[in-house]
């Protein structure tokens, strides 16, 4: 509170982006949580909430004619543009965000005072959603070749590891402790996947401290020990994600690879997936490229081909895509690493893991792939979302990478997945806003001591409820391994998630909004048909307990089939029948009424956008319902929420 | 000269066929007059391939020892490999393609043998004409009139018998105005809008020369378009720069001084040899899947296609706001007058003009404004994008249309009632048919060949009741309003379906298009027949239009 130095601006103007001359006078409301404009004409809709911690940066432009425009990046890829009548109104404004949008302590984040009404039993009930036990015993796991081992509970071994870690039975906790000493960061050797099928595993770790010649026996006997635990197999690859310059330049650290002639039986490999400083670099440009106003065709080509982005995307996927081919072709086990083990070695393992199993194609699979693969692992999201203020150059886009390899691969295969993009687009989303504890912190121990599950709430069970707006109509379930072809061509600029919110870039019509409201009726007239045909049996019935009565006046060759339908009803004294038969034209237009009104009532319904469109309000719908498309936004207004916000502006 | 007398080796036996991403088959390849007819060995559920020489674009062939391999490349960019065991019968094949694919005569071709038993020649050919579309547009009869002036084609070689002109206009002016036009191809109604009576008229360059020659009658019937409203917009398909360097070779643009109602706009477009080289360049990189991102992207870049939509759907997108927001009429002409200046009136149209988002009413409308207009496909069509021969008149201009229909499908895809499927029957259909709807160059030609008593009209067979369905579009729902594309680079995409057409990745796409097809059934199932017509969502927020493009406007 104490931040903000400017509660309230009026007469400021909103610049929509797209249509640079069209612009929306209002109040704006800085509050603890959110940058609030209000449109004057008070209309509803006519409101822009964004969330403090979306924010990645605010700049100060110089005064133009109508005032001081300051410009809003977020991390979700919007750029709002406001002018402000008065300079120091609008340094004050600046000076307020710049600190707003750089909080310092986890406990300044949004997530903790985010509280929707929830009792203590329900936000635990939220946490229980996802349960790694169950992910593993859907894996086959434990069996007799893996268990759990209980080395790392107090996250004494391995600060940045979960609790629970599943090795090979044959090695011992004085093998384990060996090998995470000589492995960075303690990250031993342990199980990230495993195929049930055919036993092969994908092993996930650190950088081995090999130096230029330095060995270790436990860690030697961990690889032999994780090869013998697929009993099919006589080796096993060990995949460095790394150029391999920079894992030789590693060495000078003491640092490096593996060495085959010291490891049984392990083929090694490199694979060039480029470090965090150039893959924010890369990102940092594309987003340029996304946010050039009518670049010619040329310069947008260019542009995307100069940022490199799509070469890295490529070199993930394939990384997966040899991964998953060696484990479900050859059946062999795989270990993969990079350099601490948290951010390519993520990247790979989760790619490959979607490739390989149809389960994470799925809405709650990818739920669980995340929470285990990236949660879990220790992928540090504080650090690489600019959670709080500080190194900038721990920020980097590790996890848009991964969701942009699943969309990428959903644009392959687009019968494969029973989630759309809209998904992908609202986890990433919720990976910065902080709104849910789920991503904050780098590991799972700094989220046990934060108390993230007494404080905070689970994102999963939100996303869960909106499945209906997640879903794929094209979705057709369990087909095995995905093969996606790494021609260049079939890697494709993001439009949804880098232009998001420049509406004028998306197509006007959704095939996908479409098949799924044709496919929820077809839904409903199968409900109607069930209940028609139960309702069907019991009058059947009813007619033969009335042909039986009836049996010593009526024809007995006349069959039940032919009998002349309202003859046989003439006489029946139960009313239900009379009143079903009577009705049953009437049932049917009032419901087909009823369908109509339906999809006229439904939020997305055209006329109110297109009306939208009209009315002068366009720039704010615009914005209000590019979240409306997506209900678990943060700028979205939580009701209790915001009005404390406004309360207290 | 017989065309069996082109070959010399009629079959061959144990010949393997290689296409992509399917594994090698073995069996008989025979050479006909018309075809290449590979048929698997397999007795049962033989398999066969039959290619329509004329669909052969370019062929290599490469011996080895006494066998060779011809790589056969298809103008509908399929490539296909095969191994003929002999020499000689490897060359004799390859002579005999080389030979029956470019085939000079007209009536040599297979559209004149092709005598399918479903179909026969009498009766009525083709969908529309311009005495047709007057009678449908009622708005026209008090200002247009139709004119025979050019009934035995002597005014205008190029156009149809009949074209519709303002009234007040008579044929005499009309002579005139059209030897003071490039090829006599005057200005004519291409499309009147139903909503305010504004109408897309096209030309070709007037021939103003170096002297600023100028024609009376011409300004006339120009006047004649605009009847008394304030102004009208001359869409000039060149730079200002090239429109005036044409008046060193005789043409040139209407000026200000003469043509004083009407505003002149300029948009550059590229036509001829550097769309077909942008053509060749596209398929070339989209050819090797092995190049790295960056290099496919600099390709994509370097082939310019993809600039080439964003002008011809940008200017279309002008045309579109002249005629619908601002209420003006259109002239929209370049040098010929044949090939971006029907790309952008029938753009425009598609954009503007619920009826010609049916099928129907596309396929009256390439008729009209692409067949009857006098595209010259066969110039522009004798070969896609592998032959190596010096190119001549080639120019994908119709493919361009149909790559920028596309584009308009992905941003709307409910709005237009045809499917992909029929734009790339089309796209290939134009460069190899077994139909005369797309042979010759005009309908003068068409006339003196016999191509309307002695060919199959493509587009009523595939109205064909049983055939139609295939090129429908399920998610299909009418929109009576303008659908103004978006032309960011950012919402502009290679269109997969063609280009990478044989490779694994439309392999997929075929699927998601079953799937939907699946969805949509089922629902017509349950649904009944009464509410077929009755598709739940829509989602046409569609009315935005093009600020950027009124910058320009205002700054004229």
């Amino acid at each position: 509170m104490e931040h903000i130095r400017m509660p309230k601006v009026e007469n400021v103007r909103l610049v929509d982006r797209s249509l640079s001359r069209r612009t929306q006078v209002g109040t704006l409301y800085l509050t603890a949580t959110h940058t609030i404009f209000v449109g004057k004409g008070s209309e509803d809709r006519n409101e822009l909430w964004v969330l403090h911690s979306l924010v990645c940066n605010v700049v100060k432009h110089k005064a133009s004619q109508s005032g001081y425009p300051l410009l809003i990046y977020c991390k979700n890829f919007q750029v709002i543009q406001f002018i402000i009548p008065q300079e120091s109104d609008c340094h004050d404004v600046y000076i307020s965000l710049s600190r707003l949008s750089r909080p310092e302590k986890y406990e300044e984040l949004y997530c903790f005072s985010f509280n929707p009404n929830a009792d203590k039993a329900e936000r635990e009930l939220s946490w229980d959603f996802l349960d790694l036990k169950a992910e593993y015993s859907r894996m086959g796991l434990p069996n007799k070749l893996w268990h759990v081992t209980p080395i790392n509970r107090e996250y004494r071994v391995c600060d940045t590891y979960p609790s629970d870690l599943f090795v090979p039975k044959s090695v011992t906790l004085p093998v384990i402790v060996g090998s995470s000493k000589f492995r960075s960061r303690g990250r031993f050797p342990t199980l990230s996947y495993y195929c049930k099928e055919n036993h092969a595993t994908i092993c996930r770790s650190s950088q081995p401290l090999s130096g230029f010649s330095a060995r270790c026996l436990e860690d030697e006997q961990m690889l032999q020990a994780i090869m013998k635990s697929n009993p099919g197999s006589r080796f096993m690859y060990v995949v460095d994600t790394r150029p391999k310059l920079n894992a030789m330049a590693n060495r000078a650290a003491g640092k490096g690879y593996e060495n085959e002639d010291n490891y049984c039986n392990i083929k090694f490999q490199f694979i060039g997936i480029e470090n965090i400083h150039v893959m924010r670099n890369s990102q940092q440009n594309l987003i340029e490229v996304s946010a050039l106003r009518s670049p010619s065709m040329r310069e947008f080509l260019l542009g995307l081909e100069n940022s490199d982005w799509l070469r890295h995307i490529k070199s993930i996927m394939e990384a997966g895509i040899f991964i998953s081919k060696a484990v479900a072709e050859e059946g062999v086990s795989v270990l993969v690493h990079c350099s601490d083990g948290w951010d390519r070695t993520a990247q790979v393992c989760s790619v490959a893991s979607v490739l390989l199993d149809p389960y994470y194609r799925t809405l709650k699979g990818l739920m669980v792939l995340i929470e285990k693969d990236w949660v879990s692992f220790g992928h540090k999201f504080s650090h690489r979302c600019g959670h709080l203020d500080g190194e900038a150059k721990e920020v980097s886009p590790v996890m848009d990478q991964f969701l942009e390899c699943v969309w990428q691969l959903m644009d392959q295969f687009p019968c494969s997945f029973e989630y759309n993009e809209k998904f992908l687009i609202s986890i990433h989303n919720h990976i910065y806003s902080c709104h849910y504890g789920n991503f904050i912190c780098n590991s799972q121990k700094e989220r046990k001591d934060l108390c993230i599950k007494e404080k905070t709430h689970s994102i999963w069970p939100h996303l869960w409820e909106n499945k209906m707006d997640f879903m794929n109509p094209l979705f057709k379930p369990d087909q095995g391994l995905l093969r996606p072809s790494t021609a260049p061509f079939c890697f494709k600029y993001w439009r949804s998630l880098y232009n998001r919110f420049d509406r004028e870039l998306h197509p006007r019509q959704s095939e996908l909004d479409c098949l799924m409201a044709v496919k929820e009726e077809t839904q409903q007239l199968e409900e109607e048909l069930a209940l028609y045909e139960q309702k069907l049996a019991v009058l059947d019935k009813e007619r033969a307990k009335t042909l039986y009565m009836q049996k010593g006046v009526l024809d007995s060759k006349q069959t039940l089939w032919s009998f002349p339908l309202d003859a046989s009803l003439v006489n029946t004294p139960q009313d239900y029948i009379g009143g079903l038969i009577g009705a049953a034209p009437n049932v049917f237009s009032s419901q087909q009424g009823e369908r109509e009104s339906l999809f006229g009532d439904k939020p997305k319904c055209p006329d109110a956008d297109n009306s939208d469109q009209e009315s002068g309000v366009a720039d704010f719908s615009s914005h209000s319902s590019g979240e409306e498309s997506l209900p678990s936004e943060d700028s979205v207004k939580d009701p209790d929420s915001d009005e404390t916000g406004l309360n207290r502006a | 000269m017989e065309l069996s007398e082109h070959i010399k080796t009629a079959n061959v036996e144990d010949v393997t066929l290689r296409r992509p991403f399917h594994p090698a088959l073995r069996g008989t390849l025979c050479v006909t007059s018309h075809h290449l007819l590979f048929s698997d060995r397999k007795d049962e559920a033989s398999w066969q391939l039959l290619i329509l020489l004329r669909n052969i674009d370019a062929i290599e062939k490469r011996t080895m020892g006494s066998s060779g391999t011809i790589t056969i490349k298809c103008k509908d960019l399929l490539v296909l490999q095969l191994e003929i065991p002999g020499m000689e019968e490897c060359l004799n094949i390859a002579s005999s393609i080389e030979a029956l694919s470019a085939l000079e005569s007209v009536t040599e071709t297979y559209p004149f043998f092709y005598r399918p038993s479903h179909l026969n020649l009498h009766g009525p050919w083709g969908l529309s004409s311009t005495e047709q579309y007057y009678k449908q547009t009622e708005r026209l009869w008090d200002r247009w009139r139709v004119s025979t002036v050019n009934s035995d084609f002597s005014v205008c070689p190029s156009y149809p018998r009949a074209v519709i002109v303002p009234r007040e206009v008579d044929d005499e002016k009309l002579v005139q105005s059209a030897r003071f036009r490039q090829g006599g191809r005057f200005p004519v109604l291409s499309y009147c809008h139903l909503r305010n009576g504004m109408v897309i008229m096209r030309s070709s360059q007037p021939l103003t020369g170096a002297n600023r020659k100028r024609c009376k009658e011409d300004e006339l019937l120009l006047q004649a378009v605009i009847d008394g409203s304030e102004l009208g917009y001359i869409i000039d398909l060149r730079s200002a720069q090239q429109a005036q360097q044409a008046r060193m070779t005789g043409g040139g643009f209407e000026s200000k001084s003469c043509y004083s109602y009407w505003k002149r706009i300029h948009r550059h477009h590229e036509r001829g040899k550097v769309l077909q080289e942008s053509l060749i360049k596209l398929v070339e990189a989209c050819s090797d899947p092995s190049h790295s991102v960056d290099r496919w992207l600099s390709k994509l870049e370097n082939s310019k296609w993809l600039s080439h939509v964003h002008s011809a759907l940008s200017t279309a997108g002008l045309v579109v706001e002249c005629v619908e927001r601002d209420g003006h009429s259109v002239l929209v002409h370049g040098s010929e007058g044949t090939d971006s200046t029907l790309l952008v009136s029938s753009l425009a149209q598609l954009i503007l003009d619920p009826a010609s988002r049916t099928l129907t009413g596309f396929l009256c409308l390439l008729e009209r404004d692409w067949i009857q207009a006098g595209h010259p496909f066969q110039q522009r069509c004798a070969h896609s994008a592998f032959s190596h021969a010096r190119l001549k008149q080639e120019c994908p201009s119709f493919l361009l249309l149909l790559d920028c229909v596309w584009q308009v499908w992905r941003q709307f895809p409910l709005a237009l009632e045809f499917s992909e499927a029929l734009l790339l029957r089309l796209a290939q259909e134009v460069y190899a048919s077994n139909y005369g709807t797309f042979l010759c160059n005009n309908e003068q030609e068409r006339c003196a060949a016999g191509v309307k008593e002695n060919t199959h009209c493509l587009f009523q067979s595939l109205l064909s009741p049983n055939i139609e369905e295939q090129y429908l579009n399920p998610l299909y729902e009418p929109t009576d309003l303008a659908i103004w594309p978006s032309v960011h680079p950012q919402s502009l995409q290679l269109w997969t379906g063609l280009f990478l057409r044989w490779t694994e990745y439309a392999q997929n796409m075929e699927e998601a298009r079953e799937e939907m097809w699946s969805i949509m059934k089922e629902h017509r199932e349950k649904a009944g027949p009464d509410r077929t017509n009755k598709t739940p969502s829509t989602h046409c927020d569609t009315l935005t239009p093009f600020e950027n493009l009124m910058d320009e406007l205002t700054i004229l």
